[in-house]
């Protein structure tokens, strides 16, 4: 099909409610707005004697893990379970894809178990939409992180980090620092940002980090610290992969950390409240210095207890848009019927 | 069999005929025009009034999938929508299981050819043993075995040396060498053009330096040795700069393009539909423009399909995980005409990129509608609409970005050697 298709039709049902959460990109302010009052209200949930609410009672939620991962898988069965919804975590890294088989069978099997959302990462970009093709109208899909496109609870629960500490965005500078090339973090980021109207968004990293046309996204591009992290109100950290030392991206941990690692001396280029981020987990003396990972400005900790916050929001959020739209269909295949 | 062909519009670039006539094909030849030959009586009379008359098109670049991947598609279920296309002659890649690397395989790809019996099928030969790009394929044994050229595909040369060696070879003979010019390091693992939308879409990009880089050294190469080359399916604009000076310094060195390459760019891939994942991709509007450009000032002399067909499987998969390339032969030819309807060429000027122009670059007596000649010639209706789907298409590969479409111009008839070959009831 040579008609675009934009981002938000296949996340949106027809009245504007979110069905799937593929991608913070082209989503109206409004629900980015939305999801974070929906997660502020559960934030709090979490320090309660009870932690359960009853919106996802009798729904199964199966988390499609193609790609390995702890501390995103846990926070997303944290999330499910404090929604009561049965949870259902499946390694496919190492089960049917060794075996052979093709995502598309593998998807068509766990549809057929009835399952009412799935939480997917994959490595390969744009698997979250192939997914939510394959599945629609019958199952929910939450892009847990597709490749380097996309990683929108991420993105989301920095953004409730953010306003909880700031309150508006409007009058903000931003800096994402590092990585950016193979980040699905930055580029969830950037979008959400972008539509929560911040004054200005910086990427800082070395020419080799960059994707090209980054400029295109909306940003600034820097690649020195100095000058991309002056008068900054919030620095979003990047985590380096250790496996990027081995090809032509960079030449050591050490020169990487000289020159990009968040220092307490480069934070001082930053305004005074600066705000420290990290989507975790930290390389120590690579991307960050310990005194600023556990200093006063660093917001790490408050990241994890958001994610779990943002991850109940979007989850509710999808799983109610979803409901609507069968019943919608349901309705309607009735109407036609009669 | 005798047959008279009447009143069509019979456009034949090779004699820079552009009128209302009749054609007269017998022994599987044309034998005239205009009048009747004195006797001549036709055994079949073709209608052709408001249809256009021209040779049968000759493709540069279309894979069969046949021997290896006839899931994917047959020489008989591609030669056939080959003729359902209007095409007579196709050129087929070395890129088979196994390679096009013995004169079994060249053979045996055109005697299954002549057994299905729709378009003439001329194979590339491989440049080096398996593809691998290391050691020389025995060149003149399928030379003589029918192959019409030799290519190492968009497969790496293990390095300069040993490019060197093979044009040094190729010249001796006056064969003639084919590049899909790729630096396959800077492709690496890219599945899209470079550009903001694949910075955008988190997907790994083919740079254009890519294929400049790699037309560079060719050049450099090919002036070095004096051999007869040509690039196939050119996707950047500076690519057709790069040539275009080549030809200046009188390099005997030509270029084709892949249709959609003049109609799409990378602009369209907004989501990630992989029937848009295609090998070269498409590339920015910029590169468009200039292979227009290009295509105007007779730097590129021929429009291809680059018809890629694959089967269901292979695009239903998270875009970079599908396999590129379209299926295209029978696109070719409504998908060229809207290059008239745009007002980049003339009619006659298009059907040159479709005929003429692929036969001169490949020293073939072919593509024209003059008396003596081979009587392949394709008759359309370039007025008739028609909607690309699973009926209308006879290639077994169904994924092209204009499924369900409606194109305009439609083949009615293909005549290969003078014998019906396609027919639209």
């Amino acid at each position: 099909m040579l008609s675009p298709t934009p981002a938000d039709s296949i996340q949106l049902t027809a009245d504007g409610q979110l069905k799937h959460f593929l991608t913070t990109e082209g989503l109206p302010q409004a629900l980015l707005t939305q999801i974070l009052d929906t997660a502020d209200s559960f934030v709090d949930m979490g320090e309660q004697q009870v932690k359960k609410v009853p919106l996802l009672r009798g729904k199964t939620v199966a988390n499609l893990f193609f790609e390995a991962s702890t501390r995103t898988l846990s926070t997303f069965e944290l999330a499910a379970k404090r929604l009561s919804a049965d949870v259902l975590n499946l390694n496919i890294s190492t089960s049917s894809t060794a075996k052979g088989e093709t995502l598309k069978d593998t998807l068509m099997t766990l549809r057929a178990m009835h399952c009412d959302m799935f939480v997917v990462r994959h490595s390969a970009s744009g698997a979250a939409h192939f997914i939510a093709e394959q599945v629609t109208p019958d199952v929910a899909v939450i892009n847990a992180g597709d490749g380097r496109h996309a990683h929108p609870t991420q993105a989301m629960l920095d953004m409730l980090t953010i306003r909880r500490h700031k309150g508006e965005f409007t009058p903000l500078k931003v800096a994402i620092v590092g990585d950016i090339l193979h980040s699905r973090v930055a580029r969830s980021q950037i979008h959400a940002l972008r539509t929560l109207g911040v004054a200005e968004i910086r990427v800082i990293a070395p020419m080799t980090l960059l994707p090209r046309h980054i400029e295109s996204l909306g940003v600034k591009v820097y690649t020195e610290m100095s000058r991309g992290l002056r008068d900054v109100d919030v620095v979003m950290m990047l985590r380096l992969q250790k496996e990027r030392m081995q090809t032509a991206l960079l030449p050591s941990e050490s020169e990487f950390y000289k020159l990009y690692g968040l220092t307490e001396a480069k934070l001082a280029y930053a305004k005074p409240d600066a705000l420290v981020m990290h989507p975790g987990p930290i390389n120590r003396g690579v991307e960050i210095e310990s005194a600023v990972a556990d200093g006063p400005r660093s917001l790490i900790l408050d990241q994890v207890t958001n994610g779990i916050a943002v991850r109940m929001a979007v989850m509710s959020m999808a799983m109610s848009g979803q409901l609507t739209q069968q019943n919608t269909l349901t309705s309607s295949a009735a109407a036609y019927e009669a | 069999m005798k047959i008279k062909i009447q009143g069509g519009r019979v456009i034949d670039p090779a004699q820079t005929l552009d009128e209302i006539t009749d054609l007269y094909i017998q022994e599987g030849q044309i034998l005239a025009l205009g009048e009747a030959p004195e006797g001549f009586i036709p055994e079949e009379v073709i209608l052709a009034e408001g249809k256009v008359v021209c040779p049968g098109l000759i493709d540069l670049c279309a894979h069969l999938r046949e021997p290896g991947e006839t899931q994917k598609g047959t020489i008989a279920s591609e030669t056939a929508a080959a003729a359902a296309g209007g095409i007579t002659t196709l050129i087929t890649p070395p890129t088979t299981r196994p390679v096009v690397d013995t004169p079994a395989v060249a053979e045996l790809i055109q005697d299954r050819a002549a057994d299905a019996g729709f378009c003439r099928v001329l194979p590339m030969g491989a440049m080096t043993q398996g593809l691998k790009g290391e050691q020389l394929a025995p060149l003149h044994a399928l030379a003589s075995s029918g192959c019409i050229a030799f290519t190492n595909m968009r497969l790496a040369y293990s390095d300069s040396l040993v490019l060197l060696r093979c044009l040094e070879y190729a010249a001796t003979f006056d064969l003639l060498v084919v590049f899909q010019a790729q630096d396959a390091s800077l492709a690496a693992k890219g599945c899209m053009h470079e550009g903001a939308n694949c910075t955008r879409l988190g997907l790994n990009g083919i740079p254009e330096a890519a294929e400049t880089i790699e037309v560079a050294r060719c050049l450099l190469l090919i002036e070095q040795t004096g051999v007869r080359a040509h690039f196939g399916q050119l996707s950047c604009e500076r690519s057709v700069h790069l040539i275009a000076s080549a030809q200046k310094r009188g390099l005997k060195v030509s270029a084709d393009v892949a249709v959609h390459h003049l109609l799409l760019c990378d602009e369209q891939i907004s989501g990630f539909d992989s029937a848009l994942h295609l090998q070269p991709p498409l590339r920015g509007a910029l590169d468009r423009a200039g292979l227009r450009q290009g295509l105007v000032t007779d730097i590129l002399a021929a429009i291809c399909s680059d018809h890629q067909p694959q089967d269901l499987i292979s695009k239903q998969a998270p875009f970079a995980e599908t396999a590129p390339g379209m299926s295209a032969l029978e696109t070719l030819l409504p998908l060229s005409l809207q290059l008239v309807e745009q007002k980049l060429l003339e009619l006659p000027q298009l059907i040159e990129k479709l005929t003429l122009g692929p036969a001169r670059i490949l020293g073939l007596d072919a593509g024209s509608l003059a008396p003596g000649s081979q009587a392949d010639i394709c008759i359309f209706d370039p007025e008739e609409s028609w909607v690309v789907n699973e009926e209308t298409l006879r290639s077994a590969g169904k994924n092209t970005p204009f499924f369900g479409q409606t194109l305009k111009g439609r083949v009615c008839a293909t005549l290969t050697g003078g014998k019906v070959v396609y027919r639209r009831h």
